[in-house]
């Protein structure tokens, strides 16, 4: 039998990529949330530290006893609630750069390392990735908090210690796919060793789902370190963090309920800034990574 | 003789962000019992969705059968309720799709995937629903078919699970079976196999068979007449025989050109020039004009249908009459 | 399929044996716990005699030995501070964790499912974008702020239900629901695309070419794939959801094991911690266990090996 096949070429040209419009609003809150945190020592705001006990519990501007001199209110020992926040910014934001930097480091390499090798440095490797999946960040962060005492660097560490597994599985998903392709066969042939391969092809291909995931996790990220701060066991008092904030703010909340309110609003505004962008960049860069 | 399938006039129309995409656009043909229809052309000029408007299952909401008649016997498939046209599926008109790795479901036993249609289309229960599966896998010649009605998809070859869409496409048995390029990704041997299998199938149970390929090797061996599609059109319809000795249409012509014959002596095989076109922007005349060695004035409107022999009909107004 | 829960019992095992470990470690580098609870006026032979007689004289190897053979039967110590058998705590408190995460589950499945298939079907729609709504929002609430302003207002303001405690079925809606809130939105999420994918292979299309009723074809031929991703994270689901149990148990004064954890690890009260965690992790484990077995039944191509 002749096998004959007619040209197979697409007949209706899809344009390539399909044209999503910028997230304005998203991209608009975390600048304007990062600028904030940077330049808060330059903001000519009150000191965040300041009491002032017979200002204590004064409601925002809109209420009857507020006024502009703080408006957003004050808290339980006369604090400005807006410096407060503002404040909280820097240590919301850094915990999230960093927890998630570090962890998708972590992550990146055993995920490379695991589909390069493969068999069982991969087995291994993904049988301690799924222990740590598994494994509920917080017991570990309190744990660590008290152990080691509450501090930035344990909170980052906690998080990390559980946050990389999740950027190795993706990232060996990734890579094997990758590893089937021709090019890194091309490149085998052509004398590439594992590091060149590992780094100048595998990593670059896995970029896109890296950046996608580290922007759906910063907010993941920034609101478990709230919650540690919650529980007291985070960025120990008195520096303002948004979850201490609230927890300070929690048995007052019906005589004022602002003083809990609006760092939960600030957590609120951010995380959904990052997980709109997070969704937005997943859908433009890899439409495939739905389940992230 | 009285048609089995008639189909007269169908027009599928999808809408996309580019403009109304005339997918099928006046498409006519006639099938009797046992016989079988060619259906040929590049991808994009229209088979598949063709095919998926005689079921009446084009991808909602961007596609929608705007126009024409669907007779099954005689009655009109495109003015049934959703509900009876459910009951129409696979009972009176069934279907086998291209890749037989993706067409069966990989979380349901074999067994569960055959005794489903079985259940719905005569009412079996128990055993004998499971009698009929195993029957119903013998007469595709799978070997010891009680063992593998416990199998699941993942377990068998490519050409074995196409033997089981098949066996499922039968259960009816319907009365017009749609094969939509059912052994592209087969290898050679097998492909031969399965064609032979559905022939065999078709004298059995006298179903009118719908046979899309681009393969023009599978048409002249299996089908008794060929339609040429060339954007959303049938440019030319006609028994086998004579598209392959006497093609009217200048595609019809291109594409025999295009395939390398045995013994001949060519010095090249003459590729189609220009490209396929873009359905979202034809213009009001004939579509292959743009790349027809013949075209001439008269082609900027488009061409009727015109019969040059009984059964054999073009549209191409080099043939038609002044 | 009987070796594979045989090996992956016999996992679980191991990773249980090395957290054990790691948590014997961690509870003795929290500091001395005699600091806390012997006056602060004890003398060097008091905390001598309060070391002997708690074990914390002896060799770390002992220790933690002794440690694992009473906790294989349960015997996880007297707690320092309630000076009563962890076991006994454990005993009181689990219960009202496992009923109130099984209620916040049933809530969960209860809601994501008809909202990630209906998504997926009536994608584009209302339902769509409502279930986007929900998925977003989920993953962007903190749970404690949501706790606290749920308390303020349902239960405070307007006196709808119950601000705290477990003494009705009333009592489970506010923690059940700020519990089950981001397991709706990510099992959604993950239905959702799961069916989308699903909905459009082949297999789907054979199945309506076959005749049958839609609502089959999405409710059993489509859904069993869709769950497959679904199962895959329902693991990671529930490291959350334990997660989670702590922050909403300590904001809702739930009697359960996350405020036992809580207000162990304030105190420092060690046999309690290493009870918490082993025991959580004892459930992590086996609920893992469970979700590779359901895993295995979805899907054949696990069943068998490939």
């Amino acid at each position: 039998m002749s096998v004959v096949v007619l040209p197979e070429t697409a007949a209706a040209p899809v344009p390539a990529a399909r044209r999503r419009r910028w997230p304005v609003v998203s991209i608009g809150i975390i600048v304007v949330f990062v600028l904030v945190a940077l330049l808060a020592p330059l903001l000519s705001l009150a000191d965040p530290y300041e009491q002032a006990l017979r200002l204590r519990f004064r409601p925002p501007v809109w209420e009857d006893r507020g006024s502009w001199a703080h408006p957003l209110g004050t808290d339980r020992l006369g604090r400005d609630l807006l410096t407060r926040i503002v404040w909280g910014s820097r240590v919301s934001l850094a915990v999230g750069a960093c927890a998630v930097l570090l962890a998708s480091t972590i992550g990146a390499a055993v995920g490379l390392v695991a589909g390069y090798y493969g068999g069982r440095v991969d087995a291994t490797l993904m049988r301690v990735t799924d222990a740590t999946l598994s494994f509920p960040v917080i017991l570990l962060a309190l744990i660590l908090a008290v152990t080691v005492g509450p501090s930035f660097g344990n909170v980052v560490i906690a998080i990390s210690v559980i946050l990389w597994a999740r950027y190795a599985r993706v990232v060996r998903g990734q890579v094997l796919t990758l590893m089937t392709l021709d090019f890194i066969a091309q490149a085998r042939i052509a004398g590439a060793g594992a590091w060149r391969i590992i780094t100048r092809h595998l990593l670059p291909n896995t970029l896109n789902t890296l950046v996608v995931l580290i922007t759906l996790q910063v907010g993941y990220v920034i609101i478990v370190e709230a919650s540690l701060s919650f529980l007291g066991a985070g960025i120990p008092p008195p520096t303002p963090a948004w979850g201490s904030m609230i927890a300070e703010g929690r048995d007052f909340v019906t005589s004022a309920w602002w003083v809990s309110f609006f760092p939960g609003l600030a957590i609120l505004l951010v995380v959904l800034a990052f997980n709109l962008l997070g969704d937005w960049l997943r859908d433009t860069l890899d439409p495939k990574l739905r389940q992230l | 003789m009285s048609s089995v399938i008639d189909v007269r006039d169908l027009r599928t129309h999808i809408v996309t962000r580019w403009g109304t995409i005339k997918a099928v656009d006046g498409v006519s043909f006639a099938l009797g019992e046992a016989e079988t229809l060619g259906l040929v052309g590049e991808s994009g000029s229209g088979k598949s969705m063709t095919c998926l408007s005689l079921v009446r299952l084009v991808p909602r909401p961007a596609a929608r059968i705007v126009g024409g008649e669907v007779r099954l016997d005689g009655e009109d498939l495109l003015a049934k309720s959703d509900a009876e046209m459910q009951q129409i599926r696979g009972r009176k008109v069934a279907m086998i799709l291209q890749d037989p790795m993706s067409s069966l479901n990989p979380v349901f036993s074999i067994g569960m995937q055959m005794r489903e249609p079985l259940a719905m289309y005569h009412r079996l229960r128990g055993a004998a629903v499971t009698a009929r599966a195993a029957e119903l896998l013998a007469a595709v010649r799978i070997p010891s078919p009680e063992t593998r009605l416990r199998a699941f998809p993942h377990q068998l070859s490519g050409g074995m699970r196409q033997r089981v869409v098949g066996a499922m496409a039968i259960a009816g048995p319907p009365r017009l079976l749609i094969a939509d390029e059912p052994t592209t990704s087969l290898d050679l041997t097998i492909q031969a196999q399965y064609l032979g299998l559905l022939k065999e199938l078709q004298q059995r149970h006298r179903f009118a068979m719908i046979f899309v390929t681009h393969n023009l090797g599978i048409v002249a061996r299996t089908c008794d007449r060929v339609a040429v599609m060339y954007a959303g059109r049938i440019v030319e319809i006609g028994p086998v025989r004579r598209i392959f000795t006497e093609p009217a249409h200048p595609y019809t012509r291109a594409l025999l050109e295009s395939i390398p014959r045995f013994g001949a002596r060519r010095e090249r095989l003459t590729a189609i020039a220009g490209q396929p076109p873009d359905l979202a922007s034809l213009g009001a005349g004939c579509a292959f004009a743009p790349r027809c060695p013949a075209a001439f004035e008269r082609c900027a409107t488009a061409p009727s249908e015109t019969a040059i022999a009984p059964g054999h009909a073009t549209r191409c107004w080099l043939h038609a009459r002044a | 399929m009987l070796r594979f829960v045989v090996f992956r019992l016999l996992q679980s095992l191991v990773a249980l044996a090395i957290l054990s470990v790691v948590v014997f470690i961690l509870a003795r580098a929290t500091g001395d716990p005699l600091h806390m609870i012997l006056p602060m006026n004890a003398s060097e032979e008091d905390y001598a005699n309060a070391r002997q007689y708690l074990g914390l004289d002896r060799p770390y190897v002992e220790q933690y030995l002794s440690f694992v053979g009473r906790a294989v039967i349960g015997d996880f110590g007297n707690s320092i501070r309630a000076r009563r058998p962890v076991i006994e705590l454990l005993q009181a408190r689990l219960p009202y964790s496992l009923k109130l995460a099984a209620f916040a589950m049933v809530v969960s499945l209860a809601l994501a499912f008809p909202l990630g298939v209906m998504a997926a079907v009536h994608k584009g729609t209302g339902v769509d974008r409502a279930a986007q709504i929900v998925a977003i929002l989920g993953q962007s609430l903190p749970t404690f702020w949501v706790s606290i302003v749920l308390v303020e207002f349902v239960a405070g303001r307007l006196q709808w239900l119950p601000a705290g405690g477990a003494d009705s079925l009333a009592s489970y809606v506010l923690p059940g629901f700020t519990l089950g809130w981001f397991v709706v939105a990510g099992m959604m999420r993950l239905l959702r695309s799961g069916m989308l994918e699903v909905l459009d292979s082949e297999y789907v299309k054979l199945a309506r070419l076959k005749g049958v009723a839609e609502h089959r074809v999405v409710w059993v031929h489509a859904l069993k794939n869709a769950l497959i991703p679904v199962v895959t994270f329902a693991g990671i689901y529930f490291a959350i959801l334990v997660t989670t149990a702590i922050v909403v148990e300590t904001v809702f004064a739930w009697p359960g094991l996350g405020r036992l954890a809580y207000d162990g690890i304030t105190s420092r009260d060690f046999p309690v911690i290493q009870a918490v965690v082993l025991t959580t992790a004892a459930i992590v484990a086996a609920v893992n266990l469970g979700v590779d077995c359901l895993y295995a039944l979805i899907d054949p191509r696990i069943r068998y090996g490939r």
